[in-house]
C-alpha cells in the first residue's frame, strides 16, 4: 500500500460573515497517495480551487484538518508552515509564474536556493528536472524566449525539483493548446507516477482523465468519485 | 463508412486478394472497423462490374488477386482528399433519448444525464488510459492512436454538451417550462377503415 501523502478531513471554509457569509467549502474529505494523481472537476464557484489552495497551505480552513506527510497544517506556526510548503509542496498555475529575469535553470534552482542548497547542488538537481521535462537544452534561456508550452514544462520542473512529495496543479494547461497540454499532462502523469502525489484542479474533461480518480465537486461539497480501477474488459459489460 | 472506398483505396498500393483486403483495413483503422470477408468479395465483384478493379490472376492458393484500374486510382484519391458530409448516425440515440424523455411524466432526466456523464468520463478514462501506455514513437500505433483521438475529443464534446444541457434543463425547470407531456389525437391518416 503506498503511503498517505495528503489528507484533507472534514475541511470547511467559510469567507465574510452574516448576510456576506459565503461559504466555499462545506466539509470536504480527500486522501491522495504517492504515486496517485486525483483530478478535481467542478463549474466554476463550486470550491475546487480554494480546496487545492487549503491543501497547499495557503489558505486555513475554518474547521477540518489538512495533513501533508504526518504534518497537520493548521497547528503548525508560519515558519514551520513556510518550511514545509517549500520544500514539500509544488504549484503549477495556468499562468506559469516564472521570473521573467531570471534563465529556465535559475528559475527551477531558486526554490532549492532560498533552502540553503549550495548554488552548483541546486543547479544540478533543476537539470535534472528538466532533463525529465525534455527541455534540458532550453536551461539557459528566458522565459520569454521559449514558448508557452515550454514555460509551462518549466513551471512543473520547479514544482517537483527537490525533494517535493506533493504537486497541485490548478488548470495547468489552461493557456495551452491541445497538443501542447497532452505533452504537458504526459509530462506530470511521468512525474507522479515516480512516487509523488498530485492533485489537479481542470474543467477539462480530457485532462481530467489522466488521473486515477476524478472527484466531481459542487457547492463546496464532494459529489461524485469516478475512479479509474476498471479494465477495459470490465468497461461496458 | 464506404466499403467500396476503403478497398480500392488500399488496391491503389498493390495487388490483394479479398481476405488481405478485410486485414488491411482492419490494420489500417488502429482494428476499429472489421468487414465481413463476403462483403468484401461482393464489393470486389461490383468494382470490376464497374471498371474500376481488374483480375490480376490468382495465387498458389487459388485465392483471385485484385488490382485497381486508372479510373479505380482516381476514384481513390478523389475519396481520399475530400470531407464526408453528415451523416444520419449524427442523430444518435443519446439524443433522441434525451429528446423522449423531457416528453414522458415523471421521467427522471436529471438521473439519465448523470448517469451518462459518469459512463462518458469512464469511457475517456479507459480511453486515456490505453493510449498512455501506447508508445508515441512506435509508426504502427499511428493508426490506432488517430482513432483513439476522435473517440477522446468525441467523449469531451458529448461531456461539455451534457453539461450544458444539464443547465439548460435547470432553468427551464425553473422557469416551470414543460414540454408537452400528454399524447396528441391521433392524426386522421394511414390506411382508412372498412366500413362494410
Amino acid at each position: 500500500m503506498s503511503k498517505v501523502l495528503l489528507e484533507l478531513i472534514d475541511v470547511q471554509k467559510t469567507y465574510g460573515t452574516g448576510e456576506n457569509e459565503v461559504q466555499a467549502l462545506r466539509g470536504a474529505s480527500l486522501q491522495v497517495k504517492a504515486g496517485e494523481l486525483v483530478a478535481i472537476m467542478g463549474a466554476s464557484g463550486s470550491g475546487k480551487s480554494t480546496l487545492l489552495t487549503i491543501a497547499g497551505g495557503l489558505e486555513v480552513p475554518t474547521t477540518g484538518d489538512v495533513r501533508v506527510l504526518d504534518s497537520s497544517l493548521p497547528t503548525l506556526k508560519p515558519t514551520q508552515l513556510a518550511t514545509l510548503r517549500r520544500q514539500t509542496i509544488g504549484y503549477v498555475f495556468q499562468d506559469f509564474n516564472l521570473i521573467p529575469s531570471l534563465t529556465v535553470i535559475e528559475n527551477v534552482a531558486l526554490p532549492l536556493e532560498l533552502d540553503g542548497m549550495k548554488v552548483r547542488k541546486a543547479r544540478k538537481a533543476a537539470l535534472d528536472a528538466l532533463v525529465s521535462m525534455e527541455i534540458g537544452e532550453l536551461a539557459n534561456r528566458f522565459p520569454d524566449e521559449i514558448s508557452g508550452g515550454q514555460r509551462q514544462r518549466v513551471a512543473i520542473a520547479r514544482s517537483f525539483v527537490g525533494p517535493r512529495q506533493v504537486l497541485l496543479a490548478d488548470e495547468p494547461t489552461g493557456a495551452l493548446d491541445s497538443k501542447t497540454s497532452e505533452a504537458v499532462i504526459r509530462a506530470l502523469r511521468k512525474r507522479i507516477d515516480a512516487g509523488i502525489a498530485g492533485v489537479l484542479v481542470t474543467h477539462d474533461a480530457k485532462l481530467a482523465a489522466w488521473a486515477d480518480r476524478i472527484l466531481v465537486i459542487r457547492d463546496g461539497q464532494i459529489v461524485e468519485e469516478i475512479s479509474n480501477n476498471i479494465t477495459p474488459e470490465q468497461f461496458g459489460a | 463508412m464506404s466499403v467500396r472506398a476503403s478497398i480500392l483505396a488500399v488496391l491503389t498500393m498493390g495487388e490483394c486478394h479479398g481476405y488481405q483486403l478485410r486485414q488491411e483495413i482492419e490494420s489500417r483503422t488502429g482494428g476499429s472497423w472489421q468487414i465481413n470477408v463476403g462483403q468484401i468479395y461482393s464489393t470486389l465483384e461490383r468494382l470490376e462490374r464497374d471498371g474500376l478493379v481488374e483480375s490480376a490472376g490468382s495465387n498458389e492458393q487459388g485465392q483471385t488477386r485484385y488490382r485497381a484500374t486508372a479510373t479505380g486510382s482516381v476514384e481513390a484519391q478523389l475519396w481520399l482528399t475530400s470531407a464526408i458530409e453528415a451523416s444520419p448516425e449524427a442523430r444518435n440515440e443519446l439524443a433522441m433519448k434525451l429528446a423522449l424523455a423531457v416528453t414522458i411524466p415523471d421521467c427522471d432526466v436529471e438521473k439519465l444525464v448523470h448517469a451518462q456523464r459518469v459512463q462518458t468520463m469512464r469511457t475517456l478514462q479507459v480511453l486515456t488510459a490505453t493510449k498512455r501506455d501506447v508508445d508515441q514513437n512506435d509508426p504502427a500505433e499511428l493508426p490506432w492512436l488517430l482513432v483513439a483521438d476522435l473517440n477522446i475529443f468525441n467523449c469531451e464534446a458529448e461531456l461539455r454538451w451534457l453539461e450544458h444541457i444539464e443547465g439548460t434543463l435547470a432553468r427551464s425547470a425553473a422557469r416551470g417550462l414543460n414540454p408537452n407531456q400528454t399524447l396528441s389525437e391521433p392524426a386522421k391518416r394511414g390506411r382508412p377503415t372498412k366500413t362494410n
